[in-house]
């Protein structure tokens, strides 16, 4: 597959590194009172759809950039990278 | 209709006229007591147990496509129960030993073959983690041997022991191990079941579950619906999807794993061989196919195909320790769906829909575990109890912290 | 001998003469003949057997569909099994064999399989062998496996050597024949960045076998001439002899070429093949069709092949396959195989055209019939013919072409989503559903079967590929004949009719499988083997399709195909591999003191991709462990010196560094002061210890964190994780630095007055005690870090320099630490002495152990959120009597605590419900002079001093033992901060 980073182009996805669901970002505050069933679900549980799909992929042997890449998982079809820090952004992830 | 050899000589005598269709192609009944949903091997294993070891009566199995055109259909064949943990390794025992006498049991020759498997072992700290392990599985009564350099030498000659990059320092043989020939399995019991009195109903997909109340009544199906006192889903690969149905999300990731098979060869390969310090393993096919794989391709994917950066991966593994393999064909590559868990260990449980059960999760060691997923998840359904040995697959082990994490490797299901 | 069959003109240079042996006999042959051709040309039509009754086979095809004549070619480490004579090169000196045979070809003892066929029916094996249970594996299986498989692998290891490449381009063409050539063609003029590639050695496909004219020039002619004016065009690379495989996803194919196959052997320097992955925005599939045989009675017979094949031999290769040909057709493609034989001067025996309103011929005699059965032990002698009005000819000939129409070469269509769909018109199925994004097809394989139709399409494919503007180029004169066919797939009541000829999969078969209930087209391939064999079902599966759709009362496309997947042909695992093998199959990563080490004699064992120093034999120790022991000893009572440069290194900077520390640390780091040194414990998000090290805070704003050698990579990538995922806006900053440092663990008791004699400060307790850390400047002015960490649990340092002065620190202290007899060891010394000390490592660390369980719950604060905090206070990790991290040292001092062996209670059962724990690390520790281990035990903190039993079954060991602290050695820890 090829990956096109932001800041440097196509890239073949070997060089990269994947993690999983982009909800991953979406790590839940310790201290609300369910904070246990909400790291519980953000730890294990997936929507994991057949189709279009969020996910993280580390740019490692490139210039370490986590991206979120919006790809179907039927037909592996990539239809937008970002900057997985931008979109920790604006998912309200700044402190 | 019984199998035997002096059948098949009667049949040739006469023109083989007498031959039955392997099972019926019922239409499906209104109502059934059980309902499978997945007609792959763990869905047919299912049904065969709950008919014919807990009296279970009016069972039908749906199947989306034809039977057996899941992960049954597509694997690399291989049987083992060299499993470190508690939780694991009595499950995976029994399925060995059910697999033992399985041709006997269900009348169907699966070509059980237990060759023996080895894992290959090339660091000290690999050494402690085999030898922890082997010592598990004895302790669980299953069958483990550690062999040393020289031994598996003279097993393999051919094995690259001797320019190396990451040497051979011996290995941890099971040799109750072996293959099976994978689409014999889901045949044969599919015919055991029919046999029995079960619907196997192919073409008919599961589109939703009727659930009042909280209890589960049935499920909405391409042929329309079918009422249930029971409904039991096999579905591995498609959990997610499925089990979305019933407003679930599941502990696992959907991932394509790829495997391979090469021309016939005259044998050179008597057993399984893993190697340890790369992503490869193989074994021969009675027909004389190298089947080996490796590495799922590592992303969520519901394409049955892989990539070729894995392929590559993958022969290289091979060509590691078989540098004689090189002028050997890849014939075929293909790829299967695997649900991978959040810790690489299966669920066998109920939900919280009552009457609507689960079996899933089984990470790319789904086919060694058919005889005994089937059984366990039979007596689940029958008795409503887990099975002694597959107490531990319960969906709340994650919130509760109680995981089966063989690999170590927590939380991520591409790394197990 | 004489090559019997040759005929005028073709595509082979006559001028040169090839030697080749062909089952040790001797034959003559001309370069660019295949085997095949050479073979026929000779008058040799058997080449092979069958997989299953030992059938004799010849050669069925002219390219790589051929499912018949395989043989095992060249000898020796470079045998090549399975190898299809239709594509193998003719060069002088080549040798090959037969295969999958008992005796001689043609004497082949299995064959006795072929006179039981009728008990070794579809599926008999699963009806079986099941009684006594244990003779499958004994008996019935051994025989199987030996009759089973194809040919045989030398079991050498494969001399040869394979590379790998990258290629880019804007259009990629599939397949050199009149659509490609077109298509590459528009292309190359257009300026666009074109690779042509084409399985052949020559370009051209069909039009080099086929007689028709391009405009004035004949076929071959003119793609020749075409082929030349690619070749002076920049932009468009040639790829002859390369097969495209697969078609992955985003553009990006696999192709072999065969550089070398065509060599006797590679010349020196030169790769055997190569695997391009070719990166390609657009792609023009033009991969041609494959003509399909008719199934009827004994239509296996060597002599019997398929009509286009016949053709092709006798127009590129100038060969006749008999000198008495026949042709059985449901099409008028079939009457031009008549019609080139027959203007060669072959004796066409006759045309059997299962159509009344056949074409008829003034040359040759046209039957309205059907081929209903055919004679000849180990070749065509005869065929019997029936004719429409009932009577039986019977036709002398040795070559008997099947002409059952073409189907379009869809095999890459269907490697991702596509699924073909059926066309009427030529009967047949065509590219359909979802094609792999960027792909067009063009002629033949498309189903444009006229060669103007292909011209005409390539052109058009490549020009809609690119987004070309303005008119088609003109289309050259071509012929541009209608397909005439009417679709015939099998001779009304036949039975042992081929459908698949290598697997041995008959009419009968495909008929049982029906009435046993296979009935969807992977049942029916499962169960018969039908389109399972080397070809893949290329020749044979739609065959089977037609028969399975006629019994089930269906529609050809309403029983579907199955699925073609890659490799497109079978293609070499080496080529797969390339240049991983051997030692070249992983990168090796040395340290910068890594020659010093080998001069000194180091043994090195592999760490992941490092080689590290295992340890330092000297001269007259004749075991490993005495000189383990010694550097144990060496250092604990002196100094030692140990490069650890592979732990992982981050540098984390920034005014936030503390504040990120604290997150992914379970312990606090915000209060750690500047020139202090923390362990620091990393846990996974579900609470699980991830990884342990230590963070120096070198400045307010910066720290080095260093992590162990295997998990440098993940801990990093966790770290950017936390960084740019989770807290995007903390001020901070990490870049791996393992590489840019050298770092070297000095320890024992003289480890500071070794130091003093390099470094430029006072490191004296006072001003640098225990855990302090610094960057300082070395041997007058080189900038370093010194960080006082121990791992052995004696007074240790760790000394960083930049990796260019690695090797010459290390030459240094071993020079000024001479007087106190300094001692390099090595990893296995290291770990001898972090065992004594009871320090945890990959073997504890092992991905599910706790922090309780290694002792250290308490670490993990509460007053903060870190990674994995929360998760680790899920119940079923927090259990009461959970394993704790213990000491294990035998009763016995003599007795072996083996790693891997469980603990026991010291009475009563010994079995897996009885489990109390294992040990996970074990050594000899010389300074107690007996074997230690640690271990985890379940409620371990509190079995101090209980003896247990420790069991290797696996190993036959079985000890008493005692529960001690793990801390062996110093547990007050006086050493490390003398």
């Amino acid at each position: 597959m090829i990956i096109n980073h932001p800041l440097l182009g196509p890239r073949d996805s070997a060089e990269f590194t994947y993690l999983g669901d982009a909800r991953l970002i979406d790590r839940p505050d310790w201290q609300s009172q369910t904070a246990a069933r909400d790291f519980y679900e953000y730890g294990y549980l997936r929507e994991n759809p057949a189709g279009w799909h969020e996910e993280l992929w580390f740019h490692e042997a490139g210039d370490r950039s986590w991206l979120v890449v919006t790809r179907n998982t039927v037909t592996h079809e990539i239809s937008k990278v970002e900057m997985a820090r931008d979109v920790a952004r604006k998912r309200g992830r700044s402190t | 209709m019984r199998y035997s050899g002096l059948r098949v000589i009667k049949e040739a005598l006469t023109g083989h006229k007498g031959w039955q269709p392997a099972w019926r192609d019922p239409e499906p009944q209104a109502a059934y007591d059980i309902v499978i949903i997945g007609g792959g091997g763990h869905g047919l294993a299912t049904a065969y147990y709950l008919a014919k070891e807990f009296g279970q009566k009016r069972i039908a199995v749906l199947e989306k496509g034809w039977i057996g055109g899941g992960n049954v259909g597509r694997n690399t064949t291989i049987i083992r129960s060299n499993y470190l943990l508690d939780g694991n390794e009595p499950f995976y025992e029994f399925s060995l030993k059910l697999w033992e006498g399985l041709e006997q049991d269900f009348n169907y020759n699966a070509m059980i073959s237990q060759r023996g498997i080895l894992n290959l072992i090339h660091s000290d700290a690999q050494r402690d983690a085999f030898t922890r392990r082997g010592n598990a599985m004895i302790l669980n009564g299953a069958d483990a041997e550690m062999l040393s350099t020289e031994q598996i030498k003279a097993r393999y000659p051919f094995l690259n022991t001797d320019d190396a990059r990451f040497p051979i320092k011996g290995g941890l043989a099971q040799h109750r191990g072996g293959t099976v020939r994978h689409d014999a399995v889901a045949w044969g019991y599919a015919r055991g079941a029919d046999s029995h009195g079960v619907d196997i109903i192919q073409n008919c997909e599961v589109t939703g579950f009727r659930i009042a109340n909280g209890k589960c009544t049935g499920v909405e199906t391409t042929r329309g619906f079918i009422g249930a006192g029971k409904v039991g889903c096999a579905v591995a690969g498609s959990s997610s999807r499925l089990m979305s149905h019933a407003g679930m999300r599941l502990p696992m990731e959907s991932h394509v794993l790829q495997a391979f098979v090469s021309e016939g060869l005259k044998p050179v390969l008597p057993g399984v061989i893993t190697f340890g310090a790369g992503h490869f393993y193989c074994s021969q096919s009675d027909k004389g196919g190298l089947v080996f794989g490796g590495d799922i391709d590592g992303y969520n994917s519901y394409a049955q195909r892989g990539n070729l950066p894995v392929v590559e991966d993958v022969c290289e593994g091979g060509m590691a320790i078989f540098p004689s393999f090189g002028r050997a064909r890849l014939l075929r590559m293909w790829g299967g769906i695997m649900d991978m868990s959040m810790d690489g260990s299966p669920i066998i449980d109920r939900t919280e829909t009552e009457g609507l059960y689960f079996n899933g999760g089984w990470c790319y060691g789904g086919f060694k575990a058919t005889p005994a997923s089937g059984y366990c998840f039979a007596h689940l359904l029958a008795k409503d109890a887990p099975h002694p040995t597959a107490t531990a697959y319960r969906f709340d082990r994650f919130e509760k912290g109680r995981m089966i994490d063989e690999k170590g490797m927590g939380n991520q299901p591409n790394l197990h | 001998m004489t090559q019997k069959n040759r005929l005028q003109g073709g595509q082979v240079d006559t001028t040169t003469t090839c030697k080749f042996k062909f089952d040790g006999k001797s034959y003559t042959a001309h370069s660019g003949d295949t085997l095949a051709s050479a073979l026929l040309a000779n008058g040799v039509r058997l080449m092979g057997r069958s997989f299953k009754y030992h059938r004799p086979r010849g050669v069925l095809s002219a390219g790589s569909e051929e499912p018949n004549a395989l043989v095992e070619l060249r000898n020796g480490a470079r045998q090549e099994p399975n190898t299809r004579a239709t594509t193998i090169e003719m060069f002088d000196g080549l040798s090959a064999n037969s295969q999958n045979r008992l005796g001689s070809l043609r004497f082949d003892l299995l064959a006795i399989n072929d006179r039981f066929s009728n008990f070794l029916a579809a599926g008999f094996y699963y009806k079986t062998f099941m009684w006594p249970a244990a003779f499958w594996e004994k008996i019935y299986e051994p025989i199987i496996r030996k009759a089973a498989g194809l040919g045989s692998l030398s079991l050498q290891d494969d001399p040869d050597v394979y590379d790998k490449g990258f290629l880019h381009c804007d259009l990629l063409i599939i397949g050199a024949g009149p659509a490609g050539l077109m298509a590459a063609l528009t292309a190359g003029r257009a300026g666009a960045n074109v690779i042509l590639a084409d399985e052949d050695f020559r370009m051209g496909g069909r039009l080099n076998s086929e007689t028709f004219s391009i405009d004035d020039a004949a076929g071959a002619d003119w793609a020749a001439a075409t082929v030349a004016e690619l070749a002076n065009l920049p932009n468009v690379r040639l790829m002859s002899r390369t097969t495209v495989i697969g078609a992955f996803d985003h553009g990006i194919y696999g192709a072999v070429e065969r550089v070398s196959d065509h060599l006797p052997t590679p010349e020196v320097g030169k790769p055997r093949q190569v695997l391009w992955r070719i990166y390609t925005k657009q792609t023009v599939l033009a991969a041609g069709a494959i003509e399909r045989p008719i199934a009827f009675e004994n239509n296996d017979r060597p002599g019997i092949m398929l009509a286009s094949s016949i053709r092709s031999y006798a127009n590129r290769f100038a060969v006749a396959a008999d000198q008495r040909v026949a042709v059985f057709t449901n099409n008028d493609d079939g009457h031009r195989t008549a019609a080139d034989l027959h203007a060669k001067g072959v004796k066409i025996s006759a045309v059997v055209d299962v159509r009344a309103d056949a074409p008829r011929s003034h040359d040759y005699e046209v039957l309205h019939g059907e081929v209903v059965n055919t004679k000849g032990r180990l070749g065509l002698a005869f065929a019997e013919v029936k004719l429409a009005d009932g009577t039986m000819r019977v036709l002398e000939c040795g070559a008997l072409g099947m002409a059952g129409g073409w189907n379009p070469n869809v095999h890459m269509t269907c490697h991702q989503r596509g699924r073909p769909a059926w066309n009427e018109d030529i009967a047949a199925f065509v590219p359909g559903g979802a094609l792999p994004p960027g792909m067009s097809v063009a002629g033949a394989a498309n189903g444009a079967f006229s060669t103007y139709a292909a011209l005409t399409s390539g052109a058009a494919a490549a020009q809609k590929a690119l987004g070309l503007k303005g008119r088609l180029p003109a289309t050259p004169q071509a012929e541009d004949a209608p397909v005439n066919l009417k679709p015939f797939w099998y001779v009304e009541g036949c039975s042992r009719a081929w459908l698949d000829l290598q697997n041995d999969v008959t009419v009968k078969d495909v008929k049982l499988s029906h009435q046993e209930g296979f009935r969807s087209v992977e049942h029916l391939k499962r169960y018969t083997t039908l389109g399972m064999a080397t070809d893949q079902g290329k020749t044979s599966n739609m065959g089977g399709l037609a028969i399975m759709a006629e019994l089930a009362g269906k529609a050809i496309p309403e029983v579907g195909t199955t699925i073609f997947r890659p490799p497109y042909t079978p293609t070499a695992i080496g080529v797969l591999a390339g240049r991983h093998r051997g030692q070249e199959f992983h990168p090796k990563r040395l340290t910068p003191s890594h020659r010093w080490a080998e001069e000194q004699g180091a043994v090195f064992v592999e760490v992941g991709n490092w080689l590290r120093a295992q340890w330092f034999p000297r001269a007259g120790e004749t075991h490993w462990r005495e000189t383990v022991d010694r550097e144990v000893l060496a250092t604990r009572k002196s100094v030692g010196v140990c490069d650890v440069t592979t732990l992982g290194k981050v540098d984390v900077q920034g005014a936030d560094a503390a504040d990120f520390l604290n997150k992914i640390y379970c312990n606090g780091f915000a209060k750690l002061a500047v020139g202090k040194t923390r362990y620091g414990l990393m846990l996974r998000e579900d609470g699980i210890a991830m990884d342990d090290g230590t963070a120096a805070r070198l400045a307010e704003d910066h720290f080095v964190v260093t992590t162990t050698t295997a998990n440098a990579l993940p801990v990093y990538r966790h770290m950017e994780f936390v960084r740019q995922c989770l807290f995007p806006d903390m001020d901070v900053q990490l870049i791996s630095t393992t590489e840019a440092w050298a770092q070297y663990a000095v320890a024992g008791p003289n480890s500071r007055k070794l130091l003093e004699k390099i470094v430029d400060q006072d490191i004296s307790n006072d001003a640098f005690p225990f855990m302090a850390c610094a960057n300082i400047t070395i041997c007058g002015g080189l900038r370093a870090r010194l960080f006082r960490i121990s791992f052995s649990g004696e007074l240790a340092y760790e000394i960083a320099v930049p990796s260019a002065y690695g090797d010459a620190l290390m030459r240094r202290i071993i020079e000024v630490g001479a007087e106190f007899d300094v001692t390099p060891y090595g990893t296995e010394a290291l770990g001898v002495m972090r065992i004594e000390k009871g320090h945890a490592a990959g073997n504890e660390l092992n991905g599910t152990t706790t922090a309780q369980n290694l002792g250290m719950g308490r670490m993990v604060s509460k007053k903060k959120d870190s990674i994995g905090s929360t998760l680790s206070e899920r119940e079923g990790l927090n259990a009461e009597g959970d394993v704790r991290q213990v000491g294990i040292r035998p009763v016995n001092p003599d007795d072996p605590v083996p790693a891997g062996a469980h603990l026991m209670n010291a009475t009563g059962p010994v079995d897996a419900g009885h489990d109390q724990g294992y040990a996970t690390s074990a050594c000899f520790s010389p300074n107690l002079g007996h074997a230690i281990a640690l271990g985890f035990l379940k409620d371990g903190a509190n079995r101090m001093g209980e003896k247990m039993r420790l069991v290797s079954p696996l190993t036959g060991i079985d000890v008493q033992v005692e529960i001690v602290s793990a801390h062996f050695v110093d547990p007050e820890g006086e050493r490390l901060r003398a």
